[in-house]
């Protein structure tokens, strides 16, 4: 048998000129009265893709999965779901199915009613009725709790019931609204991996919103970040770390440090970029930033390394004062004031449990970076 | 916790209880009282008990009373229902505060201009006053209590119950029945119970809207009453009293029970 990881390095169909998108975002507007919460958006999600859709609150993500779902007809432009346009089809006939953040049980039906509610509605002969609702709570193990009622299941337990009832009827498309948003943090880290493996087992598409990033950089094949009801980036979790496309993308995602500057000189793909204060930085991987841009380098904490003295031979270095420091065992961060004024942070990672030269508070320090750590942001 | 039996809180307590209840438990004592006169006791006697069920006039009046109270309460609450579904639902249509302020106004409309303007209206419409005329005028007074009650629980309802139920198929007439209908129905309930009491209490607005046999319970007690008071009525209003407080505890008792088995539950399943 394949291994999850294997899988999922091989799908890659949005590198494919000739894959057919699954469910195609066409220059989607949808307006609430003055207030526009999805403007202009075009978005391709894939065949049995995990995608997630992350953005702030407010930030229209879940605009677009309430359009999927049918309880919001775009303003303008047009969803197609396997070449199917969807425009005026009513959410019980769309072959997709949401599991709600707040789970909507039905509270006067029992778990395996609750279950069964989709199924009913199809029109499904009993006894098959019945032999999927028993798959459905083998697959979420909640055979023991078929008879209660919502309110007599735990959190974890309900979510899962509302995860059984969402995929009974096999849906194309499963949409999930913040779907771990109620659970506490070691039961939300379970039961990702739950959610993946789920995924996998059954070949669909998932198309999740979320507004925690952990959560989408785990799950996701590929994340759309949304601000103010715009793609800021579509790109698998890895690209949105190490390449962000925008100052938006790469502050939005995990820790950065940004340096504003000019574009001094660009030769091939190098280019020196001279900060406000003066300071020079080598960069490598410079893009499509050309001579007299203005331009920010953004670089995460973990690719700056940290010295007592200047080290030998790097391209990039700076000087500066140990300003702030945290201790949090598996590493230390370093927040690092330069001679202008900016505070940089630059995490270690502690593989040995002593140092012959540890630094602390108010020393001085060297940081320093590789031309090719961080990338160069035009936007 | 001495102070929580102090004299002064005995006392306000026993005050009280006199107030709401003295003027009842007389009632209730002089109905079985052997002498005829209903102000002096003249020994224990459940006999007025016996004649009240020969008493064809009361006890006819008492069938008309039940019955108008199921048939206007059960109207009622569907109407009521449906106006606090369209209140609740559809916030945005032209009128809707002069709507919901016309649902509403009969709740603090004084009885006697409510009966008269029924009273007109059925004039003017040719209307013969009877049985007919005795229940619209019920169906129009306790509406509005049902809307309340509908109203109030329908603001806190989750409609992503519905969008669910929608989700999995379920068109919007079968989702109305299968969901948004049984999870309110407990209030529908309530405002019904609500709508039935309020119907066989009603004086005022009867005695405007009913004319020849329709003569309700509280109507035939209050013209008895003006020709001196009976022990037999006293043992019709103790009936009364038996029922309406039978009804209010035994709903007491089984929502308490619920209350009770759900907490466990809750604890249960956050045990595990």
């Amino acid at each position: 048998m394949k291994s999850l990881g294997s899988i999922r390095r091989e799908f890659a169909p949005w590198n494919d000129p000739n894959a057919k998108p699954y469910i195609a975002f066409e220059n989607v507007t949808k307006r609430f009265g003055d207030f526009t919460a999805v403007n202009n958006l075009s978005l391709s999600v894939y065949e049995r893709e995990f995608f997630a859709l992350l953005g702030a609150s407010g930030c229209g993500k879940s605009t677009l999965l309430r359009m999927l779902a049918g309880f919001e007809e775009p303003t303008a432009g047009r969803i197609l779901l396997d070449g199917q346009d969807l425009r005026g089809i009513p959410p019980y006939r769309r072959p997709v199915n949401m599991m709600f953040q707040s789970y909507a049980l039905f509270p006067h039906m029992t778990v395996e009613q609750n279950i069964a509610f989709g199924l009913k509605q199809d029109g499904m002969a009993k006894p098959a009725i019945e032999q999927r609702v028993k798959e459905m709570l083998d697959l979420v193990k909640l055979t023991q709790f078929s008879k209660r009622k919502p309110h007599q299941l735990s959190g974890g337990q309900r979510q899962r019931v509302a995860l059984a009832r969402s995929v009974a009827k096999r849906p194309k498309v499963l949409l999930l609204d913040e779907p771990l948003g109620a659970l506490d943090k070691k039961l939300r880290e379970e039961t990702q991996f739950e959610l993946m493996d789920l995924q996998q087992e059954l070949g669909l598409t998932f198309v999740v919103v979320t507004h925690d990033q952990e959560e989408a950089m785990t799950m996701a094949d590929r994340i759309a970040i949304l601000d103010k009801g715009e793609v800021m980036q579509v790109a698998t979790p890895a690209e949105i770390y190490e390449a962000p496309a925008s100052r938006f993308v790469a502050g939005f995602v995990g820790n950065v440090n940004m340096f504003e500057g000019t574009v001094a000189a660009r030769e091939a793909n190098t280019a020196r970029i001279t900060g406000a204060s003066g300071a020079e930085i080598v960069v490598e991987n410079a893009g499509d930033a050309a001579a007299g841009n203005s331009v920010a380098f953004a670089i995460r904490p973990e690719k700056i390394k940290v010295s007592s003295r200047r080290p030998e031979g790097a391209a990039n270095a700076m000087e500066g004062e140990v300003y702030d420091l945290a201790y949090l065992g598996d590493m230390t961060v370093y927040h690092v004031k330069l001679g202008d004024g900016q505070v940089v942070k630059a995490s270690a990672l502690n593989s040995a449990r002593q140092t012959d030269d540890p630094l602390t508070w108010n020393d001085r320090a060297w940081i320093s970076f590789r031309p090719d750590a961080g990338v160069v942001l035009t936007r | 916790m001495n102070a929580s039996w102090s004299r002064f809180n005995i006392t306000s307590i026993v005050l009280g209880f006199a107030f709401l209840y003295l003027p009842i438990v007389l009632l209730i004592i002089f109905s079985f009282n052997e002498s005829k006169l209903v102000t002096v006791w003249g020994g224990f006697s459940t006999k007025w008990y016996g004649s009240l069920f020969n008493n064809r006039g009361l006890m006819d009046a008492a069938w008309v009373t039940i019955r108008v109270g199921l048939i206007s309460a059960t109207v009622a609450t569907v109407l009521g229902t449906l106006a606090a579904l369209t209140l609740t639902r559809y916030t945005r249509f032209r009128g809707r505060v002069l709507f919901s302020g016309m649902v509403f106004a009969p709740l603090v409309m004084p009885e006697v201009i409510t009966g008269l303007s029924l009273l007109l209206l059925f004039v003017a419409i040719g209307l013969d006053r009877g049985f007919l005329t005795v229940i619209l005028a019920h169906i129009t007074f306790s509406m509005c209590f049902v809307a309340v009650v509908v109203q109030s629980r329908l603001m806190t309802f989750d409609r992503s119950l519905e969008e669910a139920a929608m989700d999995l198929g379920a068109p919007p007439v079968k989702t109305f029945f299968q969901i948004t209908l049984p999870v309110i129905m407990p209030a529908i309930v309530s405002g019904w119970m609500l709508a039935f009491t309020l119907s066989i209490d009603d004086l005022v607005i009867s005695s405007f809207a009913s004319g020849p046999g329709a003569t309700t319970l509280p109507m035939k007690i209050y013209s008895q009453v003006r020709l001196g008071v009976t022990p037999e009525i006293n043992a019709a209003c103790t009936l009364m009293i038996a029922v309406v407080a039978v009804g209010v505890i035994a709903a007491s008792v089984v929502n308490k029970r619920r209350e009770v088995q759900r907490q466990r539950d809750e604890q249960a399943a956050q045990r595990g």
